[in-house]
């Protein structure tokens, strides 16, 4: 974990209320796809935690929705202006455990950590379908670029203006010989896919956190293991680990 | 070369920054990040009898210069606390501990006080009679001068260590509540718990947190636990430990000129983990920015 400060280098908007932040810095910290940052903002008292969405020597991206004081402010910074994050928070995807044909499910936001994640495990020679859902065609984005670094990719939107009319888990319906998934998205598409599927695989979760680095016990959760912290066990829970 | 050192009660303390209960764990976070040995005292995670997990989520909510939080001493149960965490915690800090010890009953806070006697590494004893995330639970024996001195002297018949009684700001007369406890034999105070309040959100029109209601603390919370340390200072003749929404050195030296003895740091390390290190750090410039040559002299100063 870094405390530091780190040079905006790009914030653009690229779909309905999601922008894109470069952040330029330290980025020895994060090690792992899954893991987030807790971005301290002016005026207000608690960090706000965003999953890296992708990682380079010097920068890592974040993509966020503005739903709230936070990410309103941040969608108003410009490239030059500087942002104190904590970085390397949570475990992240544990990547030893997969298989030859993966699926990295994404819903909303729940998309961008998929990004690094698919990356990686590209790197690792699987095969990679990135199932990604989203209400309407309007608001799809990263899809390009997950088919630009090999991943086949399903769409799912629930209008049917885009992919499969539907939710993600109707679009992995359509796609055969999966033998892990990874996922992140909002709790009511997790435990569709964790209802809707067979295989094994890992849930990212969020929850309102205090701290981000598990000191203050405001995200904890049960699990068949015990008491996980989302910020510091989690926020991937194995599907085994898991309780509703 | 300035002093830091302070005195609780026959406890010496390097300095008066004490990482407050609930917001610091048992250490370890921390100890990866700094030499925790840096601090004063650490008071760790309010210890129940039983296991707890505490409330649903969620448990954590953004306020003006501030948090609320409804955790509801989510703990491990007095018997990991004494087996695991104590030793793990003691092998990283040298310096004395101070045991937080919660409760939902007079007898609960009168055995786990009894067995935190017996811990080596435990120098002082702070019962929180205050959480106001326990339905039924501490807050009920804080809000009363009967409930808050029953809790004490049984604790005290107890114990041979110093007792602080951890008070909540949440009462009509916190003065009347704090003479209670030292007429009862606590040693010291700890105060000011957090304040109760709420926040609801504009989408679901419905409160953020899960319990509805949860304790606000933070920086915002600073005059109001200053005014109390002050109001107590006068009217009682024991140590007191003050808290709530401590961030900087500066706010230290304010809490000691109230009438503070020592200090806790809460929701600032959940800002910022090295908050507490920063605040021992920054001492000895802000004393000689203010001509303090030995912090203790200063104590109750603003009187």
């Amino acid at each position: 974990m870094l405390d530091a400060v780190y040079l905006i280098r790009e914030n653009v908007n690229i779909a309905p209320f999601v922008y894109r932040m470069v952040l330029e810095g330290d980025t020895s910290h994060i090690t792992r796809p899954g893991q987030f940052v807790n971005i301290k903002l002016d005026g207000l008292y608690l960090r706000r935690p965003i999953s890296v969405c992708d990682l380079a020597d010097d920068s890592f991206t974040i993509i966020y929705k503005v739903v709230g004081k936070g990410t309103e402010q941040m969608s108003t910074m410009t490239a030059g202006e500087s942002l104190l994050v904590l970085t390397g928070l949570g475990n992240g995807y544990d990547l030893t455990k997969t298989a030859d044909h993966v699926a990295v499910i994404g819903g909303g936001v729940g998309v961008p950590p998929m990004f690094l994640l698919a990356k990686e495990l590209l790197k690792m020679g699987k095969q990679v379908t990135a199932v990604l859902g989203f209400n309407t065609a309007a608001e799809v984005f990263l899809a390009d670029e997950f088919a630009a670094i090999g991943a086949d990719v399903k769409i799912a939107t629930m209008d049917g203006s885009a992919g499969v009319k539907g939710t993600v888990v109707d679009a992995l319906r359509t796609v055969d010989g999966i033998g892990y998934t990874y996922a992140c998205g909002p709790e009511p598409m997790l435990k569709a896919l964790y209802d809707n599927t067979d295989v094994s695989g890992q849930y990212s979760f969020e929850k309102r956190m205090g701290c981000g680095f598990g000191a203050c016990m405001g995200c904890s959760c049960k699990t068949k293991y015990g008491n996980f912290r989302i910020c510091k066990e989690g926020p991937i829970l194995e599907k085994e680990a898991i309780i509703w | 070369m300035v002093n830091t050192k302070v005195n609780l009660c026959g406890v010496e303390l390097k300095n008066p920054v004490i990482p407050a209960s609930g917001t610091f764990g048992f250490g370890y976070e921390f100890a990866e990040l700094y030499d925790i040995n840096v601090l004063g005292s650490i008071s760790f995670k309010g210890t129940t009898e039983e296991e707890r997990f505490g409330n649903p989520t969620p448990r954590i909510a953004e306020c003006p210069a501030g948090m609320l939080n409804s955790v509801g001493l989510q703990n491990p149960g007095i018997d990991k606390v004494i087996a695991e965490e104590l030793p793990k915690l003691r092998r990283r800090f040298s310096g004395p501990i101070v045991a937080n010890v919660g409760g939902f009953s007079v007898g609960e806070f009168e055995r786990s006080a009894a067995r935190m006697d017996a811990e080596e590494q435990v120098e002082i004893l702070e019962i929180n009679i205050s959480c106001p995330n326990l339905h039924g639970g501490g807050q009920n024996f804080g809000t009363s001068v009967e409930g808050a001195a029953e809790v004490t002297r049984a604790v005290k018949a107890v114990t041979k260590k110093p007792v602080f009684i951890k008070l909540t700001p949440n009462v009509t007369d916190i003065v009347s509540i704090a003479k209670a406890c030292e007429d009862a034999g606590a040693d010291g105070i700890s105060m000011i718990n957090t304040l109760f309040g709420m926040r609801i959100d504009l989408r679901r029109r419905k409160p953020i947190l899960a319990q509805k209601m949860g304790g606000y603390s933070g920086p915002s919370i600073f005059p109001v636990a200053l005014r109390m340390v002050y109001q107590v200072y006068d009217a009682v003749n024991i140590p007191i430990i003050g808290i709530g929404g401590i961030s900087t050195a500066e706010d230290v030296i304010e809490m000691m000129l109230a009438g503070a003895t020592a200090t806790q740091v809460g929701a600032a390390n959940c800002v910022d983990p090295w908050a507490s290190q920063k605040i021992v750090e920054g001492l000895p410039a802000a004393m000689e920015k203010y001509g303090i040559k030995d912090l203790s002299e200063i104590i109750g100063g603003a009187h």
